[in-house]
């Protein structure tokens, strides 16, 4: 058995320290060891979008991140992008305009659009598209999708 | 109650955002894998290399001596064969004799982490003797060497054959102004829901088990499981948690399932098995692999003379839906036109790949796209514009197809008009430059199966339980299975609706076969229908006993009351009236909390001939789009721009839903039509994933304008049909016509790639054909 690094990470906001060994990925680490299971798994290869968690504020695909490279580094996940009460004006949207229909790729296009806005608060049609080219859906086709990114943008201006 | 039906409903007919939405945007939502029982166990499966081998020993001691592995598993211990089709069990849980594809399971094992499981798989030994693999169905349909199963008809590899005449065809043709001949070749697609396929089991002491699975389908996972775990439906439960997506392929009992009890069953413990992605697209059960050969003649006005149609579809190793699947793909044709003459052969044959099986738009996607290309064909022959020829032909209201399908109500014209006047098609059609085309294509679906797949007709397809109690939360039970389509917000809505209510009292419980009513789950398009009319039944029983309380609280009699907003109030004098709570409070003086049911069965229907129910049902929803494609002539890509949709599913009770439903349909049809296939090197998948089997991105989707045309259906819930399959279904072909108009190319070989497109072009060029100048 490998040996377990010992993390120490901002995870949603707060320390964590936390056993873990070399070859573990994010989003086991997540999932299995800390029981944050917003983070879906959908392929474990990065090619579904579903397991998109913020590293350091940027999108990252947390089922090719091995969690030691999360160490000293601010990981915000699906449970972190939630207020304590009620919904944020993407989570909001995206239920109000149809934006979610089985919801097992919602976490990571919600992850995804949050740190969208954060850098591009008024973004184009064609920078949504860009941005959540790495998420796959196969309910929506997308144009809820967007259409609820492009209504959060104006509700959060 | 059975007065003309109101012009709009409180909450019907609005846009409804699902109830259960701010769970699944915060990943809240619970689902299979989310769920951790003491001390579970992960199960692992060994698949097999081999496309068709005899299964000669495993030898299990290695794996079974390895520290943490608790039980090891092989074909022999639950061998009773089981198959979503009663008529069809052909399947087993494990490999019992021979491993029959790539992928097909032949040991399994439970053990206390992943790697140990992992280490077990490795460390079993399996003697194997190679037997013929059979890659093309065209190789099965005469007598083999070793046939894949002994239920292939007459020593080949044929699973179901149907052969099917109606009027003359032969005459028909034979005066027939002009015909039109399309020979389809369509690649199998799959359905590539994102979450993975995953069951939890726990057998407990008390001499139960419990299940909690991925599926579109309980009650028949249900079935099975007791069928080949020889217990008693009543001591297994089945939990459906949140399921992320299903598209058809969560419809089948699958065998990890089965596989996943058994070894909770052997160990004692709770036991997960979750599928990797890879391995999903293993169990597939996806879009048959089609070859058809599609003949349409007409007079010289273009009315239909006759349909004579022949198909051939890959069904992979086993049986699945696949005795549906060969009707659908001939009788699906019956709609939205008038067709006097119809003969039909179909045949599915096995081969040793991953099963084919039901897939959204199930056996009527296919077929669709052919019959629709040969139409276009046919107008451009007569010189008939294609929405005219359509009209021409559209089956009447109340009226019944040439085998006896029954036709209640239809909107297809005014799908036809509706799609014609808003896509601009009289200044588009056959006057855009070259490269730049538009195409109709039509689509015409099941609204549910009039033919439930266990049930004698006499019991009902749908049932729902209601229960309030002094809180005044109205607790709704159903074995329905939402799979993201939304019927959890329906049923709710459905329920404040009839009651008046305001949707947060409703709570729709989660499926739970222990208390869920049987309800046959999310397959054929039935849900709104079925489940909708058993949800008004129960809402209105409910209703009933609260007027009945109201009633001896206001001095009325019942029938001057009506229900209110939130209150029971008199009929014509609002301001009398007791609140909802009043009402349900006096209703519980006798009885405490208050319970209804409510059911559905479909009437019957169907002609008396074999295979006759195939394809019956209740209502049948209608569409017509316009797709606008643009080619890129140097690389053959090309891209659509934007779809009209519009499609007849009666009156839309939730337009969020259903608009969802259909921009997610055109989504999966362009994804067949121009891109996605289950492709194989001999019997060899080489795609099994979702960075090489690719489902369109948002850059590729279309604009999308719908156009809800339909009138109330007669029998359908405050007058709905189905929204959920249908849509797909006319996507294809209008794109397959539009590339026609764009480029003057028929392509009848899907998916449609940019290869395709230039080695078309070219084709079309060297037999000195011009088009539209080039």
């Amino acid at each position: 058995m490998p040996t377990p690094d010992l993390l120490r990470f901002r995870l949603n906001g707060q320390p964590v320290e936390v056993a873990c060994e070399s070859a573990r990925v994010l989003l086991d680490l997540l999932r299995e060891d800390l029981t944050l299971t917003g983070t879906k798994r959908g392929c474990d290869l990065g090619t579904c979008g579903c397991c998109t968690v913020l590293v350091d504020g940027r999108p990252t695909l947390s089922c090719l991140t091995l969690a030691r490279l999360v160490d000293g580094r601010d990981v915000t996940t699906i449970e972190g992008v939630t207020p304590p009460n009620g919904l944020s004006p993407v989570q909001r949207a995206f239920v109000n305009h149809g934006a979610t229909q089985c919801g097992f790729c919602t976490p990571g296009f919600i992850v995804t659009a949050t740190a969208l806005l954060r850098e591009v608060p008024h973004p184009t049609r064609k920078e949504i598209e860009r941005a959540i080219s790495g998420n796959l859906c196969r309910c929506t086709g997308y144009r809820k999708i967007i259409d609820a990114i492009e209504a959060a943008a104006r509700e959060v201006a | 109650m059975t007065s003309a039906p109101p012009s709009s409903y409180r909450l019907l007919g609005g846009r409804i955002p699902y109830v259960e939405g701010p769970l699944k945007v915060t990943g809240r939502a619970e689902y299979t894998d989310d769920i951790q029982r003491p001390g579970m166990l992960v199960g692992r499966l060994l698949r097999s290399p081999w496309p068709h081998a005899r299964l000669r020993s495993i030898d299990t001691s290695a794996a079974r001596a390895l520290p943490g592995v608790f039980a090891v598993l092989t074909g022999e211990k639950y061998p009773t064969p089981f198959g979503v089709l009663p008529i069809t069990r052909d399947e087993t849980a494990i490999a019992v004799d021979k491993a029959r594809y790539i992928g097909d399971i032949i040991a399994a094992v439970a053990a206390s982490d992943e790697r140990t499981a992992e280490r077990a798989i490795a460390l079993l030994r399996v003697d194997a003797e190679i037997l013929p693999d059979y890659a093309d169905p065209r190789m099965g349909v005469a007598p083999v060497a070793e046939p894949i199963h002994q239920r292939g008809l007459l020593g080949s590899n044929i699973q179901k054959e149907v052969v099917q005449h109606f009027g003359n065809v032969d005459a028909a043709f034979a005066h027939a102004a002009h015909s039109a001949r399309v020979r389809g070749n369509f690649a199998g697609v799959t359905h590539a829901f994102t979450e993975p396929l995953v069951t939890i089991a726990e057998a407990t002491p008390d001499g139960r088990l419990t299940v909690w699975s991925a599926t579109q389908v309980p009650h028949y996972l249900h079935r099975a499981l007791s069928e080949v775990l020889g217990l008693p439906m009543h001591r297994i439960r089945v939990i459906k948690p949140e399921v992320g997506g299903g598209f058809g392929g969560k419809s089948d009992p699958l065998p990890h399932e089965i596989v996943c009890a058994a070894l909770s069953l052997e160990t004692g413990r709770p036991v997960k098995i979750l599928l990797d992605r890879e391995d999903v697209f293993y169990t597939n059960h996806g879009r048959h692999p089609t070859q058809n050969d599609v003949r349409i003649a007409v007079d010289a006005s273009g009315q239909i003379l006759g349909y004579d149609i022949d198909a051939l579809l890959d069904g992979g190793a086993w049986s699945s839906f696949g005795t549906v699947t060969t009707y659908y793909n001939g009788v699906l044709a019956m709609g939205p036109y008038r067709v006097p003459n119809f003969r039909y052969r179909g045949r599915r044959v096995y081969t040793t790949k991953p099963p084919s099986g039901a897939m959204r738009a199930h056996g009527g996607t296919n077929l669709r796209y052919s019959v629709e290309v040969a139409l276009d064909m046919l107008a451009e022959k007569t010189g008939i514009d294609p929405f005219d020829l359509r009209s021409r032909n559209a089956l009447p209201p109340n009226s019944r197809t040439v085998n006896e399908f029954r036709i209640t109500s239809t909107s297809f014209l005014k799908c036809l008009a509706a799609a014609r006047d808003k896509s601009g098609w009289d200044t588009k059609f056959r006057k855009l430059p070259y490269g730049h085309g538009v195409g109709l294509g039509c689509g015409f679906y099941i609204s549910g199966s009039n033919s439930p797949i266990h049930f004698t007709p006499k019991m009902p397809q749908s049932t729902v339980h209601l229960k309030v109690d002094m809180d005044g939360g109205i607790a709704v039970h159903s074995m329905q299975a939402d799979i993201g389509q939304g019927s959890n917000t329906l049923l709710a809505a459905i329920v404040a609706e009839v009651l008046g209510v305001d949707l947060d009292r409703v709570h729709v419980q989660r499926v739970d076969s222990d208390v869920s009513p049987i309800d046959l789950g999310s397959y054929s398009s039935r849900v709104t229908f079925m489940m909708g009319n058993a949800a008004r039944a129960a809402a209105e029983e409910l209703r009933g006993k609260l007027v009945a309380a109201a009633a001896t609280l206001l001095d009325r009699s019942p029938d001057a009351l009506e229900v209110g907003h939130e209150r029971i109030q008199e009929r014509g004098h609002p301001e009398v009236g007791v609140t909802f709570l009043e009402a349900l409070h006096r209703a519980m003086e006798t009885s405490g909390a208050l319970t209804a049911s409510g059911s559905y069965n479909s009437p019957s229907m169907g002609g008396q001939f074999k295979g006759a129910r195939a394809g019956t049902a209740p209502a049948y929803s209608f569409a017509a789009y316009v797709a606008e494609v643009l080619v890129d002539d140097d690389t053959g890509e090309y891209r659509v721009p934007k779809v009209w949709a519009a499609f007849d599913c009666g009156r839309p009770l939730n337009r969020l839903a259903v608009e969802g439903q259909i921009e997610g349909s055109i989504h999966m049809g362009l994804g067949q039509v121009m891109g996605e296939s289950m492709n194989y090197r001999g019997t060899r998948l080489i795609n099994p994933s979702l960075l090489e089997y690719k489902i369109p991105m948002p850059q590729q989707m279309p604009e999308v304008e719908i156009l809800l045309v339909g009138d109330d259906d007669p029998e359908g819930p405050f007058g709905a049909k189905e929204a959920g399959e249908g849509p797909l279904i006319a996507t294809l072909p209008a794109v397959g016509n539009a590339l026609y108009d764009a480029l003057g190319v028929r392509f009848t070989d899907l998916p449609i790639t940019p290869d395709k497109v230039l080695k078309g072009v070219d084709q079309r060029r060297a037999e000195g054909r011009p088009w539209k100048g080039r």
